[in-house]
């Protein structure tokens, strides 16, 4: 097989748009460079199959129709996108409904771990914030344990 | 002894439902676990004295050579016996520790017997990855245990802290038995003995399990995990931290003591360690308040005792040693559990508080007094026959043996002395402490605790049969040419009984002298286990800050551009570096293909500079239909019909959403990062067009659809290669699909619908639309106030025509261009256009049905074809064919994967009807809500 060069750059164009749109951080903008990004994908599918006539018996002579393989994988693609598409677009709303804008932000405990390794800290005391009830026997029996060890006596 | 270990697994699993059905008198039901495996190792007393170890083997994994494979020789009988016994006795004395309503008593009856069964496999496994297994359970279990309350900080850092200790520790033995296996060609302990490397091999195998002995048994410098984990109930503490998981360490260097007692660091590394712990361990418990911790660091110094025991390694000490396994279980735990009883008699265990308990509960006292009199080393308790043998195995031994004896000494007056303190504090009338108020204890609460010590008793006793039971394992080590050391209460008066009384006689000074001078000496090491162990933990902390405070970023623009930067290096470089390049290429199929094309290219290009919404959407759109003119002429009616259709439903949802959101996108104003971004963007583009350059030149094979044709009409019964492909040859393919559509709709549909109750997805009309739309067909909708009457009159009457068409799609399908995607989305776009005419009103009077109910009726449909096929003895959504004369229509052709197209229809109206109602009518009623909302405040 021989590639057709005017696909070969449509699908270049297509995915260069598309992934540009991706990283932003408008969801509307992602939405479109996922939609422009399939339409891509779905093209490099059907490069892969040879051009002809509909793929219909009857129609069309065996020798001279279109590979049915590929199309038949885009169609299904296509749908998939039509679905992808709805769902993002109500993220967008949602987000902007909650939030009055429809950027993705960056995850906040993220954020909150690299403050931490630029100030040079640790997690902090690992069981904050959990109900404590310190006030039991058992408990003070291993306090004490920690103060021995800690005075030096390992045993 | 799998029989054994697979009962504690299923007392385990039903456990929980015995304690809520029974209360805390369960555990006594659940003690009958241990119990049994007490009685069966009584059963085989006879056999294991005869020196014959009972062997089982059950294959596991024969790939890898992994056995069940159990042996029990004489050192694993006498633990397994402790293992059921002293079991069975703790759980007898949880029934009464516990309160029936405690929240936590179905969790600890079902680990603690998990952990008796764990600890049951551990000696006796004979593989030794087996035994690793039980060894790692027990440190689960235990690590459970400790965690009893979970609501307190203390047991959690317990807990998490002997758990990573004894992992630690377990890891290294792990690599040290993979070592020795590797070497032997087996992992069962009875080959690898026969068959041990040498030199410094055998060394690193011998340290790494040593390792992993000592974490597990609380030597220096792994001690702190011990008294840490007495956090824990004293049921747990009595029974894991006496007398069977810290013993597992000991019990494993009994176990290869006698292959490994020549080995260079064996005996140096036990003695030292041992000798340290001991004296740390007894010194410190000295200066102990809390009778649980006292006992505890007692515990420890003991456990290095047993180690130096059983470490110096000769035929006598080993008797010694595995002696004196069986009087600190009978003892030790005997007082963890009178510590339980005074606990909770008086509320405290606090020694200063303490004052004339004995006097009180005299029974509770002698039972204290005996088992303290065999941990001091008194006769004729065990402890004194015990140490008498160690003492004078000692003697008799090298100038290392007499050193070692020195400290044994030492470490003995240390133990005597805190001994006399245990009483005194437990059970002493004091002068300046009030006598405190102690509640009956009632005889069940005290009876296992009296069993065990009146056990310790009669093992002193009867001193002679313990010797020819527990002999057998000594005598694994060389016998010189004396005849060996017997066990017994009486030798006469040997220089070892003169040590004996030394020893006791210094241990009351000590304590008289603590008493007095209250000294205050600190013991200081240069290393300490506790502090390194903190150290570590922070610093593994502070890496994993680092680490993921440099890779896990939050942002998703950052993530994708790692992924796509891989992208275009690694298959990018491979595509420079060294795939052929297609010399031929033709630049169009037909000159049409440049004109779509370059629509395409500038509508893309243009999409992505667009700064307003509606622009950009408009121009995403214009590329999507030159694809689909793109798909025309490639010969591809049925995608190009598919993707018109597509992207019209899309421009449609994309209106419905734009109205709501701000016109133009929010710029950001960093330039730099536009420019990354249109860098990664054309980077990955170059390298994606060149790979559908190279793949496609690539293609050689005659493609697999080549016999489509042929087999869609004789299998399929159709035409359409594509559509037959769809509902027959790759079917399964569908499937999955229509699936991942129902799953996105139910996913809009719950991002949009506020409250469960909105989700009646027919939506409530004001004014009760929906029951007076219906009948008037061709008159305007309660509602509709800004729509144009003529539009509303003219969908209404194109609406069924073009529902006709869409029917007419779903069944020509098979023959020709259309299908079930297609006829789908037509019918949706019938519906999209009712509501873009007259709104929500419009839309049910079009649709009165669920959108879920289309959807699922779909999904039944499609599976429903499937099955039916498999019922009548096909495949999965196999095609039947059926050519039938009907009169009035004539001949039919009737293919049953018509019904499979049928579904797809459904799902694909469903997802549409689905999308309008969420994006359109109920996005519709919030704007109205909040319109309403706003309008009250001003008024307000």
């Amino acid at each position: 097989m021989t590639p057709n060069l005017t696909y070969v750059i449509v699908v270049g164009v297509l995915v260069a748009a598309g992934v540009t749109l991706l990283l932003e951080r408008s969801l509307t903008r992602v939405l479109m460079g996922v939609i422009l990004l399939g339409n891509g994908a779905n093209l490099l599918l059907l490069t892969g199959g040879r051009a002809g006539g509909p793929p219909i018996v009857g129609r069309t002579p065996q020798e001279e129709m279109s590979d049915p393989l590929p199309q038949a994988m885009i169609l299904t693609a296509i749908v998939i996108t039509l679905g992808m598409t709805a769902f993002l677009l109500a993220l967008a709303y949602r987000s902007w409904h909650l939030n009055g804008h429809d950027e993705v932000q960056d995850d906040v405990e993220d954020r909150r771990i690299m403050d931490l390794a630029e100030r040079d800290e640790g997690p902090g005391t690992e069981d904050d914030g959990d109900a404590d009830t310190d006030d039991d026997a058992p408990v003070d029996g291993a306090r004490a344990v920690v103060a021995s060890t800690n005075a030096g006596s390992s045993g | 002894m799998l029989a054994l270990v697979a009962v504690h697994a299923l007392t385990a699993v039903i456990a929980p439902a015995l304690v809520r059905l029974w209360g805390r008198h369960a555990l006594y039901v659940v003690a009958l676990a241990p119990g049994a495996t007490l009685v069966w190792a009584l059963t085989h007393t006879g056999g294991v004295r005869s020196g014959e170890p009972v062997v089982e083997t059950v294959p596991w994994v024969p790939q890898l050579g992994l056995e069940l494979a159990f042996r029990m020789g004489t050192l694993s009988w006498l633990l397994v016996v402790l293992v059921g016994g002293v079991g069975a006795l703790v759980l007898a004395y949880s029934a009464r520790y516990f309160r029936s309503d405690d929240p936590g008593l179905g969790r600890f009856a079902a680990v603690f017997v998990a952990f008796a069964g764990a600890m049951l496999g551990l000696v006796v496994s004979d593989d030794l990855l087996l035994l690793y297994v039980f060894w790692e359970l027990t440190t689960v279990f235990s690590y459970l245990l400790i965690g009893y309350d979970p609501a307190k900080r203390a047991s959690r850092r317990s807990a998490m802290q002997a758990l990573l200790v004894t992992t630690l520790g377990g890891l290294a033995m792990l690599a040290g038995f993979i070592m020795l296996g590797q070497h032997a060609g087996s992992y069962r302990w009875s080959e690898v003995a026969e068959n041990l490397p040498g030199g410094g091999y055998l060394a690193v195998a011998a340290l790494l399990i040593l390792l992993g002995a000592l974490s597990k048994s609380a030597i220096f410098p792994f001690s702190f995990w011990l008294p840490g984990a007495m956090a824990a109930p004293t049921p747990v503490s009595a029974y894991l931290h006496a007398a069977a998981m810290v013993k597992a360490g000991v019990f494993l260097v009994a176990l290869m003591g006698p292959a490994f007692a020549g080995t260079a660091p064996w005996r140096p590394v036990l003695l030292a360690t041992g000798l340290l712990t001991m004296f740390l361990g007894g010194w410190t418990a000295l200066r102990q308040v809390d009778l649980k911790l006292l006992l505890a660091y007692g515990t420890v110094s003991q456990l290095g005792l047993l180690m130096v025991i059983l470490g110096a390694g000769t035929r006598d000490t080993a008797l010694a040693g595995v002696a004196m396994v069986l009087a600190h279980a009978l003892f030790k735990a005997t007082l963890f559990l009178t510590v339980g009883v005074i606990d909770h008699a008086t509320g405290t265990r606090d020694l200063r508080e303490l004052s004339g308990v004995g006097r009180a509960t005299p029974a509770l006292a002698v039972v204290a007094g005996l088992a303290a009199a065999s941990m001091a080393g008194l006769p004729p308790m065990a402890g004194f026959v015990a140490k008498e043998a160690a003492v004078e195995a000692l003697l008799h031994g090298t100038a290392v043996d007499l050193a070692v004896l020195a400290g044994v000494i030492g470490g003995s007056v240390l133990t005597v002395a805190y001994t006399l303190r245990f009483l005194w504090g437990a059970f002493a009338d004091k002068p300046d402490t009030p006598a405190i108020e102690v509640k009956p204890v009632s005889w069940p609460f005290l009876a296992p605790a009296a069993v065990l010590a009146v056990a310790g008793a009669a093992a002193g006793v009867l001193a002679p049969a313990v010797d020819r039971l527990l002999a057998p394992y000594a005598d694994l080590y060389p016998t010189g040419s004396d005849p060996g050391y017997h066990l017994a209460l009486w030798h006469g008066l040997t220089p070892a009984l003169g040590l004996s009384v030394l020893a006791v006689s210094g241990g009351v000074g000590l304590f008289l002298l603590m008493r007095r001078e209250r000294v205050r000496v600190t013991l200081r090491l240069p290393f300490d286990g506790a502090a390194v162990y903190s150290k570590v933990i922070a610093g593994v902390d502070r890496l994993a800050v680092e680490l993921t405070g440099a890779t896990q970023r939050g942002s998703l623009p950052f993530y994708l551009g790692v992924i796509l930067v891989v992208l275009v290096v690694l298959p990018g470089g491979v595509l420079l570096a060294g795939s052929p390049w297609p010399q031929r290429f033709h630049l169009w199929d037909s000159p049409l293909q440049v004109l779509a094309a370059a629509v395409v290219v500038v509508a893309a290009v243009m999409a992505a500079r667009a700064l307003r919404r509606l622009t950009a959407m408009i121009l995403v759109g214009v590329a999507g239909y030159g694809i689909a003119l793109l798909f025309v002429l490639h010969g591809a009616p049925d995608l190009a019909l598919t993707q018109f259709l597509v992207e019209t439903v899309t421009i449609v949802m994309f209106v419905l959403v734009l109205r709501r959101l701000p016109e133009k996108f929010s710029e950001r104003p960093i330039r730099s990062t536009r420019r990354g971004r249109v860098a990664i963007g054309v980077a990955v583009g170059a390298v994606t067009a060149g790979m559908a350059y190279v793949a496609t030149g690539a293609r050689q094979a005659v493609p697999i659809s080549v016999d489509f044709p042929d087999e869609a009409v004789s299998y399929g019964g159709g035409k359409n290669v594509v559509n037959v492909t769809l509902v027959d040859i790759r079917a399964w393919d569908t499937m999955g699909e229509i699936a991942v559509l129902v799953v996105a709709a139910t996913g809009v549909a719950s991002l949009i619908f506020r409250h469960a109750r909105d989700l009646d997805r027919r939506g409530d009309i004001p004014g009760g639309g929906r029951a007076e739309s219906r009948p008037r067909w061709l008159t305007t909708g309660a509602t509709a106030r800004a729509q144009s009457v003529i539009l509303q009159v003219v969908t209404r009457l194109l609406f069924h025509a073009i529902m006709l068409f869409s029917i007419y799609l779903l069944f020509s399908g098979h023959n020709a261009p259309g299908g079930g995607f297609a006829a789908g989305l037509v019918a949706g776009l019938a519906l999209a256009v009712r509501y873009l005419a007259g709104g929500r009103t419009e839309l049910n009077g079009a649709a009165p049905v669920d959108a879920g109910v289309v959807l699922g009726a779909g999904l039944f449909v499609a599976v429903g074809t499937g099955v039916a096929a498999m019922l009548l003895g096909g495949e999965f959504l196999q095609t039947a064919t059926l050519d039938f004369y009907l009169p009035v229509l004539g001949k039919i052709h009737f293919v049953t994967s018509v019904f499979f197209d049928v579904g797809v229809f459904l799902i694909v109206v469903g997802l549409v009807l689905d999308i309008l109602r969420s994006l359109g009518a109920e996005m519709d009623r919030q704007q109205e809500t909040e319109d309403v909302e706003v309008r009250e405040k001003e008024l307000v």
